[in-house]
């Protein structure tokens, strides 16, 4: 954190803490804050490992029901999303509002894609009778992607109200784009989360 | 984990961005199609290595990782530490234990 010394030095006799600091502090707030959310998946996770090793077979078995090509979309859907809020935190940077206003526009249609896609493969799940309460798999993967669908509808949450703020024209020449940057950290993360999630639950080898 | 003195914006180009989504869908049609082997045990291996790939390119340069300083990368690595301490003492006492009663 050396250069954030720095900052604050040269920052010390103007506006308080200085921008950079103020920056830097918040996207360290929103790393610490990730750090938990791990932890939080990481729990279903170690249930996840714990039950596929006691019941190898059953994990087999039931993940032939799911539809790896609509987990294959969402999951394409989801990258492409991280890759269009990273352009938009570029965007950002740039003070460019009007490519950060599409960029953000983009990144909350894939959100909203990954949700209806969801839908649809959670009504297939309860035509044909399968619910949490049918074995262990299938409690892990309604819970696992139900926490995680949760995150997503949070992340659009989020990019609904940059796109507010881009309009009242929060982000221009002068002012700080962090809420864009932090913003797109917790976006990035239901992505991690996801990329964990979909080999774990759709490729049982 | 380079840090900038003067600047607090990092400005990775357009083109890295494009390489970087391209790569992650090209992985995630490796990790489809290497599923369809049978591995044996090193299914799981295999799925984790090629998904910890892309959390990391995920991580690197969309979150900005590579940017960013020693503290960072901390906050960022430490919760990796204690999930690994989680999973593995979890999954240490699933293969140790022994039936008593059969």
């Amino acid at each position: 954190m050396s250069s954030t010394a720095e900052h604050a030095e040269s920052h010390a006799h103007g506006h308080g803490l200085g921008e950079a600091v103020t920056h830097n502090a918040a996207k360290l707030g929103m790393w610490l804050f990730l750090g938990t959310e791990i932890l939080l998946f990481g729990g279903l996770f170690a249930a996840y490992a714990l039950f596929r090793a006691k019941f190898p077979d059953l994990f087999y078995d039931s993940h032939k029901k799911l539809d790896v090509t609509l987990g294959g979309i969402n999951t394409i859907v989801l990258i492409f999303s991280s890759f269009t809020m990273a352009l938009a935190v570029s965007a950002a940077q740039k003070r460019n509002r009007k490519w950060l206003m599409i960029l953000l526009s983009v990144t909350f249609i894939c959100g909203a894609a990954f949700g209806v896609n969801k839908y649809f493969e959670y009504s297939a799940k309860f035509h044909h009778h399968i619910y949490p309460e049918t074995n262990i798999f299938f409690a892990l993967y309604f819970m696992m992607t139900g926490l995680h669908m949760l995150h997503v509808f949070v992340g659009m949450g989020i990019i609904f109200a940059l796109i507010i703020m881009a309009k009242q024209g929060k982000f221009k020449e002068g002012n700080r784009y962090t809420p864009v940057e932090v913003g797109g950290l917790y976006w990035h993360l239901v992505d991690l989360i996801w990329i964990y999630l979909f080999p774990l639950l759709y490729l049982i080898g | 984990m380079s840090t900038h003195d003067h600047t607090e914006e990092h400005h990775t180009g357009l083109r890295v961005y494009v390489a970087v989504c391209l790569t992650l869908f090209v992985l995630t049609a490796v990790t489809v199609y290497v599923a369809k082997f049978d591995f044996g045990d090193f299914n799981i291996v295999v799925a984790m290595v090629i998904a910890s790939i892309k959390a990391s390119i995920v991580a690197l340069y969309f979150m900005h990782l590579k940017f960013e300083d020693k503290l960072t990368w901390i906050y960022a690595l430490y919760p990796l530490f204690l999930l690994f301490l989680l999973i593995g003492f979890t999954l240490m006492e699933t293969f140790t234990r022994v039936p008593v009663i059969k």
